[in-house]
């Protein structure tokens, strides 16, 4: 633990000393950096209304999160079916990766109104493909001597998914959930802005405020948040990979 | 279990043939070695014969006829499922053919007796060397009591001293058991050690140039290495394949 949390923390110190230096000697103007000191400051003075906004963030990213995780391996096991579906569906899928964001919330408050529902759906599109694309590609490249050994034996094709495909495309699984867990984060805090509610809101109130420090506030705490989504699919990972992969064995 | 090809051939991509026409049978029992070039078609014969792929034309039959799950296969690479223990690898084809958990259990212990890895059950692939992992591999064919037993150049990947002691105890298992084994392999020496007859193909089209019973005692452990008369036959091999 911590030889895990040390070496992050260090430069994360040397950069926050350097910065509130650099401020207070007037070599960064304040309105465009703040103070790390006067971050932590609108950090308390705003604490109810930014943990509160960080719960809504936090309820949104998640659920927009477990959709991606639900839709895209479903639709990579779809996908994985016949090189026909793939040809035929798989540039739709595509579509989630390309697609502007931010032109698209607009779109999403009409469909899904004002609120959680519209940050959700905006947080799914904005992660879905890392887990639809990364589970595709695990599933693909199973081993053919053992698709051999399978048929061989006579397994059904669901009993070869289920036995052989998906546990061979884990850890494949885990590094598009790594991905998307980011991308579920921005989502909701694109959907924040337009659909309204959590840290996206607060941003972009103190943004029309001049409240820089208060941007950078909520900023950090979106950042944490992803970092713990983060956090969690890597414990996830270990837990699941450490007996047989070798990215979760010591080295 | 016997094997016969009739006519058999094999075509990729329509145009490289990979088997023109092979005529061959293996009696039950026998242990035969297949050797030749890389390419000349001994990996899509095996493939063939264990119904993993189809000739073109011709006709390849078991015998007895009709019964399933009696072919068991061992690849170049042990290909285990790293995130099962030996045990569970082991007893793979048993869980797939809908044996009871209890009874492929048995029998997957008891195969891994077999090939001398009764303390290694709850080790992970990870933890296994080349070799023991290449002995999971022997007992995961073994467990179903397989008659026709394929090996794809299994040893190839493993240092000589583990080849050696592998080879004999593959000789072991074959003499206990009296299954049909097809082992195809690009090592004379193993081909010889291994096999009481041995089919050279040549290069290109798979054209057997070479079937020869091997005059070697029955029993075969390391000191026949140094036999003459197992030199005598590597020599005969040598010479079918670089002709």
């Amino acid at each position: 633990m911590k030889k895990t949390l040390l070496p992050p923390l260090i430069p994360f110190a040397v950069l926050t000393l350097l910065a509130e230096f650099l401020v207070r000697q007037g070599f960064v103007r304040a309105y465009l950096v703040p103070a790390p000191s006067a971050v932590f400051r609108a950090m308390l003075d705003s604490r109810v209304e930014l943990v509160q906004a960080l719960l809504s963030t936090s309820a949104g990213s998640l659920a927009g999160f477990a959709m991606s995780a639900l839709t895209g391996i479903a639709a990579a096991v779809l996908l994985s079916s016949s090189r026909g579906v793939q040809r035929a569906f798989y540039p739709y899928a595509i579509f989630f990766q390309t697609v502007p964001l931010i032109a698209v919330a607009p779109l999403l408050v009409i469909w899904f109104g004002f609120g959680i529902q519209t940050v959700i759906a905006s947080a799914f599109v904005a992660s879905v493909f890392p887990v639809i694309a990364n589970t595709l590609s695990g599933i693909l490249s199973t081993d053919p001597p053992l698709r051999d050994l399978f048929r061989l034996y006579g397994a059904s094709p669901l009993v070869t998914l289920f036995k052989l495909r998906l546990p061979a495309a884990l850890p494949q699984v885990f590094t598009g959930l790594r991905v998307s867990a980011g991308l579920a984060v921005i989502g909701a805090i694109v959907g924040e802005f337009i659909g309204g509610g959590g840290l996206g809101s607060v941003v972009d109130v103190a943004r029309t405020q001049q409240r820089i420090d208060k941007v950078f506030a909520a900023v950090l705490l979106a950042s944490l948040l992803g970092l713990a989504l983060f956090g969690l699919i890597n414990l996830l990972s270990h837990l699941t990979l450490r007996r047989w992969h070798a990215s979760e064995q010591p080295d | 279990m016997a094997v016969q090809l009739d006519r058999v051939r094999r075509v990729f991509n329509n145009t490289h043939v990979v088997i023109a026409g092979m005529d061959l049978r293996i009696d039950t029992g026998e242990f035969l070695a297949v050797l030749g070039p890389s390419g000349c078609g001994k990996s899509t014969l095996l493939r063939m014969i264990a119904q993993l792929a189809e000739p073109d034309s011709g006709q390849i039959r078991t015998e007895p006829d009709g019964e399933r799950f009696q072919t068991a296969f061992v690849f170049q690479d042990a290909h285990l499922l790293p995130w099962r223990d030996v045990l569970d690898n082991a007893a793979l084809p048993l869980e797939l053919m809908g044996e009871s958990k209890a009874r492929r259990d048995e029998k997957a212990r008891a195969a891994l007796d077999q090939v001398g890895l009764h303390d290694a059950l709850d080790r992970y692939p990870a933890q296994l060397s080349g070799g023991m992992r290449m002995r999971v591999s022997l007992a995961r064919a073994l467990v179903t009591e397989p008659r026709l037993l394929l090996l794809d150049e299994p040893f190839a990947a493993l240092d000589e001293i583990t080849r050696f002691h592998l080879d004999v105890q593959l000789r072991e298992l074959w003499q206990r058991r009296g299954m049909t084994v097809i082992f195809v392999t690009h090592s004379v020496s193993e081909a010889a050690f291994l096999a009481n007859r041995a089919v050279v193909l040549a290069r290109s089209g798979g054209a057997i140039k070479l079937d020869r019973i091997l005059e070697l005692p029955a029993v075969r452990n390391n000191e026949l290495r140094g036999d003459p008369r197992l030199g005598q036959e590597m020599r005969l091999l040598l010479g079918a394949i670089e002709e």
